[in-house]
């Protein structure tokens, strides 16, 4: 069986796109691809007919020249019309377009091993293996993937798949062809799905506004823009309102005007998503501490190193799913949580039983042994792994983006605020209702009259760390999906941990997840207008004023065992 | 027994004070020329370093397989500053003074070079320094084998303005010298090739900054006026990842957004799946891409010495090994170790680099190179897509910057001025 990809067995109905092609070429290839058609499912030898001389002399000048030639070359491709070049420059857009050396013949190539595996770029037909060293690369650059986008879009306006129709009309949306008004015209009248249809049209509008169309449909243009209101119609419009006639000029900047109201509606929107997303991170970084420093009132200064081993116990769980079952790798960040909890919870219960149990009620000494821990685990992290950023994956379905209205969300933050908020509910839950959450608040609030009641306090103190270590080993695994996972990881956490914690009231579960999201949409409200920079300071300044006013934080603890 | 016990803490203090500060080997027992290495092993710029502290190791070891420099073999001197700005100052110090060495090749940062300076300039030994840089210095005793503003920052805007037709520009930096400088030299450049003041946006991030959403937001939000749009980014080592992985997510093409960086190289994409980074672009004098013999014989012997296939090269590598086969030349040439003979010497010698031409140092103490600009590929590669036609003299002071544009640095006699004014006539005429 030969290779074929799934893209190209499609084909056979993108010959419909037939339309401002001389009718000659246009009844040429539909016969062709009737034929190519019929051809799919019996592949054999048969297939080097399909390929028309023509098409053939134009792909394989696609390996000639500079950038601009073959930006030409594509503009070619693209005015046969013919859906037999759809292959071909998505290669070539994909950097997989080779020429071979023994006989100028323009191929597609698919890294496999050592060697690359050798396609027809217009047939689909296996051409075998080479070596890298026969093949001369076909460079592609920034300019000519938007070349080929562009024409992809014009070729693939009626595919049948709706899928494709839709990246066909966003990429002439953002090509802004006016060669493209009548293609579109067509492909709207015969468009069913009626979003798509609404995609085209606004295709259809930014088309317009390129040509040289009269004024008032230019002006029916702008409304459809308006009507769509987002960032890519503000640009096209303002574009437009950049030296236009006055009538054009009128209509595009009230379009503009109220985009940008809108916008500004979205922007909110937009400062409270990242406010909360930030807050989110932020959280689970201080859950833990929220434990350790707390709960038991450990200044715990390892802390961030915690989550640090957590990130690099999933890069090497990672890894292990790479080389023994890569087809389950969507899966290896759930292996990875349990263990990052044992990595970061053991660590967690041997500093405790080695260093800290030792240290009880000198906060200072306790504060320069856990720094001189968190340096011992860089350095080990960095003799072990060494210095380098690792790569750590991000499963598929933590990757990428959706749009709600006009806020775009990506999923490994909503992932991680939705993960935070499970592990803070958790937690609490563990802490409230469990033999051990009653031990743990037992011991926090009186440790002699616990032990007198037959409580291990050791034990429990060694619980209380290793679960304090295990959360943020946890929260590892969830910002090595955001951040890079290097030794010096932990270190841009702990500041921002003992913040939220302090900030939040110590002690207090609850205070944590209300400083976490007050200092996160702070945070982002402030930036656009002070800068990151600023913004850090200032929510700094607050807080330090703030504790001034509440020593205690937001949610105070109140007794006798505080003020004790 | 107290005794015994203070004897033992004693020795176990001298046993970390020499780890610390030289794993020379055995004591050597030949007369050998010694050569400092200055790079932290430890800290936050680690990540960047260790590599070019291994990078010289191997580099001396060759040479000494060749037969070693004047006769006698070559014997590396490493120390580890921490990503300590003033424990550098402390460290070169005892690099010179202490092990006697003949030349240091180190630093990274800007901050970490300025510490130095002084020492370097009181003890008067060499220090190569391989580092792209923000430029406004030129210092007798010290060697720019990075790149300057001009060799790197200028072209790239060029090729954004000339081959993506680009028009508004944002320039984005982590808040510290280097791209401090550099962007006020680029902006000064951009208005002086006609771009608006409400073109440009300007937005510096701390160190390490990790939640980029907004910035990559508001990128996209400057990007819908109507006119091409690109990022020049100065944003440094390990806030690149977080910020490209935003980029990826937030659905921000190099089609439409391309991102110029100046900081990340081939090292700082081994943390990264690069897929969706395809186009955007990164401004060097070299890329391990590169396809020349000399650069193939480099990669191998890399890989080889590190016994790790993967590792990649990097640009400031090269500037190292330009670096230290001037300083081999130069010492050759001179016929001595000296200092003030090295300086002498060094002024025009011209040594290979790995994308198939010379590198001269010029009389501003900086090195001739040729600049690429390469296109992110899936593997972690850049691709070249653009090339200067001959090779670019640093430029120690900026033409396009007030204070600096009058000035001129030239090392060799009689002018001898790192900083010599050409309106006024007069050394010293501004900075350092």
């Amino acid at each position: 069986m030969m290779l074929i990809p799934p893209r190209f067995r499609r084909s056979p109905a993108r010959s419909r796109l037939t339309q401002h092609v001389p009718r000659v070429a246009a009844a040429w290839s539909a016969v062709l691809f009737l034929l190519l058609a019929a051809l799919v499912a019996p592949a054999g030898p048969a297939f080097s007919q399909a390929a028309d001389p023509a098409t053939r002399e134009l792909v394989n000048a696609l390996g000639k020249g500079s950038f601009s030639d073959t930006e030409k070359q594509i503009g070619r491709l693209a005015e046969t019309g013919n859906p037999a070049v759809v292959m071909a420059l998505e290669a070539l857009s994909e950097g997989d377009l080779y020429v071979r050396k023994s006989d100028a013949l323009v191929v597609i190539g698919k890294r496999a091993g050592g060697a690359y595996a050798l396609t027809d770029p217009l047939t689909g037909e296996n051409l075998g293996t080479q070596s890298g060293g026969a093949l001369d690369k076909i460079r592609v650059n920034n300019r000519l993937r938007r070349t080929i986008r562009a024409a992809l879009g014009g070729l693939t306006l009626r595919a049948a798949d709706a899928t494709t129709r839709r990246q066909a009309a966003e990429a002439i949306f953002k090509a802004r062809d006016a060669d493209a008004v009548p293609a579109l015209d067509a492909a709207i009248a015969a468009e069913t799905d009626t979003s798509v249809a609404r995609l085209m049209r606004e295709a259809r509008a930014a088309a317009v506004l390129a040509s040289d169309s009269p004024t008032e449909e230019k002006i029916a243009a702008i409304d459809t823009l308006a009507e769509r209101g987002d960032r890519d119609a503000l640009s096209l419009l303002t574009a437009v309102t950049n030296g236009a006639q006055a009538e054009l000029h009128e209509a595009a900047s009230a379009a503009t005007a109220r985009i940008q109201k809108l916008q500004a509606a979205w922007d909110t929107a937009r400062n409270i998503w990242f406010g909360l997303s930030l807050g989110s991170v932020l959280l689970l970084a201080a859950i833990g501490l929220a434990i350790t420093f707390g709960v038991m009132g450990v200044i715990n200064m390892a802390h961030g190193e915690m989550v640090m081993l957590g990130a690099y116990t999933t890069f090497v769980i990672q890894n292990l799913f790479r080389t023994l079952a890569p087809e389950f790798f969507d899966y290896s960040l759930l292996v990875a949580l349990p263990a990052a909890f044992l990595v970061a919870g053991l660590v967690g219960v041997g500093i405790e039983r080695g260093i800290i149990r030792f240290l009880h009620n000198r906060p200072l000494e306790t504060l320069l042994a856990t720094w001189g821990v968190s340096l011992v685990l860089q350095q080990a992290v960095r003799s072990i792994f060494g210095p380098t950023n690792q790569e750590v994956g991000n499963p598929a379905f933590m990757s990428g983006a959706f749009e709600i209205g006009q806020l775009t969300i990506t999923y490994n933050r909503l992932w991680i605020l939705v993960f935070a908020l499970v592990v803070f509910a958790t937690l609490l839950i563990a802490m409230k209702f469990t033999r051990f959450g009653l031990n743990v608040r037992a011991v926090t609030q009186n440790r002699r009259m616990a032990a007198s009641m037959g409580i291990r306090t050791p034990w429990v103190d060694a619980l209380t760390f290793g679960l304090g270590s295990g959360i943020a080993g946890i929260a590892g695994v969830a910002l090595s999906q955001i951040d890079n996972v290097s030794p010096n990881l932990g270190q841009s956490y702990i500041i921002d941990s003992f913040m939220v914690v302090v900030f939040g009231g110590v002690g207090n579960l609850w205070g944590t997840l209300l400083g976490a999201m007050t200092l996160g949409i702070a945070n982002k409200f402030l930036e656009p207008f002070a800068g990151a920079v600023l913004a850090k300071i200032l929510v700094l300044v607050f807080i330090i004023l703030f504790i001034q006013k509440r020593p205690r934080g937001l949610f105070a603890q109140k007794g006798r065992a505080v003020e004790s | 027994m107290k005794n015994h016990r203070s004897g033992s803490i004693a020795a176990l203090a001298l046993g970390a004070l020499m780890a610390s500060t030289a794993f020379t080997g055995a004591f050597a027992q030949e007369e050998t020329i010694k050569v400092g290495i200055l790079h932290s092993l430890s800290g936050t710029m680690a990540i960047s370093e260790t590599t070019l502290k291994d990078a010289m190791l191997m580099l001396i070891e060759e040479q000494n397989k060749k037969g070693g420099l004047l006769g006698k073999k070559l014997e590396a001197v490493v120390v580890d500053p921490a990503s300590d700005w003033p424990l550098f100052a402390e460290k070169a110090r005892e690099l010179v003074q202490v092990n006697g060495v003949s030349a240091v090749f180190g630093c990274w940062t800007s901050v970490s070079r300025k510490s130095v300076l002084p020492v370097f300039e009181e003890l008067n030994s060499l220090l190569f320094y391989p580092v792209q840089y923000e430029g406004e210095e030129s210092q007798r005793n010290v060697f720019y084998t990075g790149a300057a503003p001009n060799q790197q920052a200028v072209p790239a805007v060029d090729y954004l303005m000339n081959e993506e037709g680009v028009e508004r520009w944002v320039l984005a930096g982590t808040d510290y010298v280097y791209p401090r400088t550099t962007n006020k030299i680029l902006e000064a450049y951009l208005k002086s090739k006609g771009v608006a003041e409400e073109d440009i946006m300007i937005n510096y991030t701390p160190f390490g900054h990790s939640d980029w959403q907004t910035i990559v937001s508001d990128i996209k939000a400057f990007g819908s006026a109507g006119k091409k749009t690109a990022v020049v980014s100065t944003i440094n080592g390990d806030a690149n990842v977080p910020f490209y992985k935003e980029l990826g997510n937030a659905g921000i093409k190099a089609e439409d957004i391309p991102v110029v960086a100046f900081s990340v190289g081939e090292e700082e994409l081994a943390g990264l799946d690069t897929g969706p980074l395809v186009g955007h672009l990164a401004a060097w004098n070299y890329f391990q891409s590169v396809d020349t013999p000399a650069n193939a014989e480099f990669i191998s012997a890399w890989k080889a010495y590190i016994g790790d296939d993967k590792r990649v090269t990097n640009d400031p590598m090269e500037a190292h090994y330009i670096g230290f086969n001037m300083w081999v030349k130069a010492v050759e040439k001179a016929g001595s170790t000296d200092p003030d003979a090295v300086i002498d010497a060094i002024v025009g010698v011209s040594v290979p680099n790995l994308t198939g031409g010379y590198s001269a140092m010029m009389p501003n103490h900086h090195i001739t190179k040729p600049v690429l600009i390469g296109e992110i590929q899936d593997d972690g590669q850049f691709e070249t897509v653009w090339e200067t036609s001959g090779l670019v003299v640093g430029d120690a002071w900026s033409d396009y910057l007030d204070g600096s544009k009058d000035l001129i640095a030239d090392w060799r006699k009689p002018l001898s001025c790192g900083n010599f004014n050409t309106v006024t006539g007069k050394c010293g005429g501004s900075g350092s």
